[in-house]
């Protein structure tokens, strides 16, 4: 029977939840062409992580537990996962559109002679058949594409699919003898700086505090307490990133993180459209800006035409005292 | 050494965009720019070229008639000594069709490294530069915001989900470029004379003996994303909070 891979991604022993929107993704494909669907954990002591994915009713779990997978280096985990894809007979291979995804998924396609969607948002039915939805100029238009080759790859927008819930039952887990070629891959790991923060992840937060260029080297002056009152994860538009207000590990945009919260709060953002694609599916928008003709009021719910800097206090004072 | 470098031109995705009435494609007046990320690109090239003797750089352009002009007045001008260009129909190319385009270009000029940017804003795929990588058996190093040459290695910094990843990649190599990773400068007005005499190469598709020039995917329709709708305006913070707790429930 014809299966999907999906690649999980995980951290510290724990599987993100980005992998699940992947899971979510392959629930939807599975109904609609009556595949079954497996899960791939890579990397180095992973055991954890497979056993935490045996209730999401893969067929199977397959662990590649191997030194030379410890960090996410394109060339090796992309052989190891095309060997496993080949090894199980996978006719699609999937993974959540991250950083590590749009790194390694295209390699995958080129080993396995397939076509790869990037960023997918829906499954949609085309006059060609089933066809997979994205999209395309910075979200300003979406596409349709269907893959021609009998083998699929993609990245999903784990903003577009609600983390898979847990359904009970009990996946095997499988060990894969992973061969990642490493001396081939020519490349070496030297090092990670991570951002460091006890906030949620932007990919999986409920509450969103966007600052933008205006809030200058008040940024986190004014964002951090609003975030913290509100449990909230700190986002940032390209400008504040590239003028140094912010790190880059912040940035929402077309080219920078795609994210879909209950709430968004856009706080001295004008709204061009490269940081609209990254947070229009917000469920609720509100825009706090001096200037009331800025392009982020016509896609917030609430907007509130004041100085950010007086403004933000405020709402953080009055909020805080409402929650005791 | 050779340095081979992207520039591709893009519909500006700030621009009005209309579909075409077959769907599949994008018409009209369209206005056209060079796609950021090129930009990074070849500012990187440059200042590779600078920093040491004996780099010799080469733009590759692919598409319509007009990506030529964008060759020269995007990459030559601003210094690139060569260009390429490879002449395809941009609606009729996926990125993997792309890649094996540029695999063609690399077979017969051998460089050391591929530049290329991260995405086309058009097509918004992020995919080519690992494509390549991949068919050529080459190490690559993507979202490059910081790209340092030491003996016979790249060392490239990536922006990557959670902070900053640095790695060691082997010459030959490709590397993408992301938007922090230098500001690209102007091309001078000498540099714009300078560009009207250096080489292009005109190429065909059937002058890089792919095995076939079929996409692997296949845009069958465009449409405009439903919009959202403006909201309210509130007065103050006060009723900001009441709109919140009262109708959105969200705090």
């Amino acid at each position: 029977m014809s299966k999907i891979l999906i690649v999980a991604e995980h951290d510290k022993g724990i599987v993100k939840k980005v992998s699940l929107s992947a899971v979510a993704f392959a629930r939807q494909w599975a109904a609609k062409t009556g595949m079954s669907y497996d899960i791939a954990v890579l990397g180095q002591n992973v055991g954890p992580v497979a056993a935490a994915l045996t209730a999401y009713g893969a067929g199977a779990i397959h662990v590649a537990d191997h030194a030379d997978l410890a960090h996410p280096l394109a060339p090796t985990w992309a052989k190891v996962l095309a060997d496993l894809a080949l090894d199980i007979g996978a006719d699609v291979v999937v993974a959540a559109a991250t950083t590590l995804g749009k790194d390694i998924l295209p390699r995958v396609a080129v080993r396995l002679e397939a076509g790869m969607a990037s960023d997918v948002i829906g499954i949609v039915q085309t006059k060609e058949g089933l066809g997979l939805r994205r999209p395309m100029w910075a979200g300003n238009l979406v596409g349709d594409v269907i893959i021609t080759t009998d083998t699929k790859v993609l990245t999903v927008r784990a903003a577009a699919f609600d983390a898979a819930e847990a359904t009970g039952g009990n996946s095997p887990i499988k060990a894969f003898a992973a061969q990642p070629d490493a001396a081939k891959s020519r490349t070496r790991f030297v090092s990670f700086d991570g951002v460091q923060s006890t906030r949620p992840d932007l990919a999986e937060a409920a509450v969103i505090v966007a600052g933008g260029r205006g809030l200058k080297d008040k940024f986190n002056a004014v964002t951090e307490p609003l975030a913290d009152v509100l449990g909230a994860a700190i986002g940032a538009s390209r400008a504040a990133v590239d003028d140094g207000f912010a790190p880059n590990d912040y940035q929402i945009g077309q080219t920078g993180k795609v994210v879909a919260p209950q709430l968004y709060f856009a706080i001295a953002i004008s709204g061009a459209v490269q940081h609209l694609a990254g947070m229009k599916n917000s469920k609720v928008i509100v825009a706090i800006n001096k200037n009331g003709d800025e392009p982020i009021f016509k896609v917030a719910d609430y907007g509130l035409v004041a100085d950010a800097f007086s403004a933000v206090p405020e709402l953080t004072q009055k909020l805080k005292a409402l929650r005791g | 050494m050779k340095i081979l470098v992207s520039a591709k031109r893009v519909s500006d995705p700030n621009a009005r965009l209309q579909v075409a009435k077959d769907g599949k494609w994008i018409e009209g007046d369209v206005e056209y720019v060079m796609n950021y990320f090129c930009e990074n690109a070849i500012e990187c090239a440059l200042q590779i070229a600078e920093s040491q003797d004996g780099v010799e750089t080469v733009a590759v352009g692919i598409g319509d008639e007009d990506t030529a002009r964008f060759i020269r007045q995007g990459a030559l001008a601003r210094g690139i000594d060569r260009g390429i260009y490879v002449a395809a129909e941009e609606s009729e190319i996926d990125s993997d069709l792309i890649a094996r385009i540029y695999e063609g270009v690399v077979h017969r000029e051998r460089p050391d490294i591929v530049l290329i940017g991260k995405q086309a804003v058009d097509g918004d795929s992020n995919q080519v530069g690992q494509l390549l990588a991949e068919y050529l058996g080459w190490p690559q190093a993507t979202f490059a915001s910081k790209v340092e040459l030491q003996g016979d290695e790249a060392i490239v910094t990536r922006e990557v989900d959670g902070g900053l990843e640095v790695i060691a990649v082997s010459l030959p190599c490709v590397i993408t470029a992301d938007l922090r990773l230098n500001e690209p400068r102007y091309a001078s007005l000498a540099g714009i004379m300078k560009a009207k005499k250096k080489p292009l190469e005109e190429l065909e598709i059937d002058d890089l003996d792919l095995d076939d020039a079929d996409p692997k995917v296949k845009v069958v329709a465009l449409s405009t994303p439903s919009g959202r709708k403006a909201g309210v305006l509130v007065k103050d913070v006060d009723e900001l909070i009441a709109k919140l707790r009262g109708e959105a429930r969200v705090v």
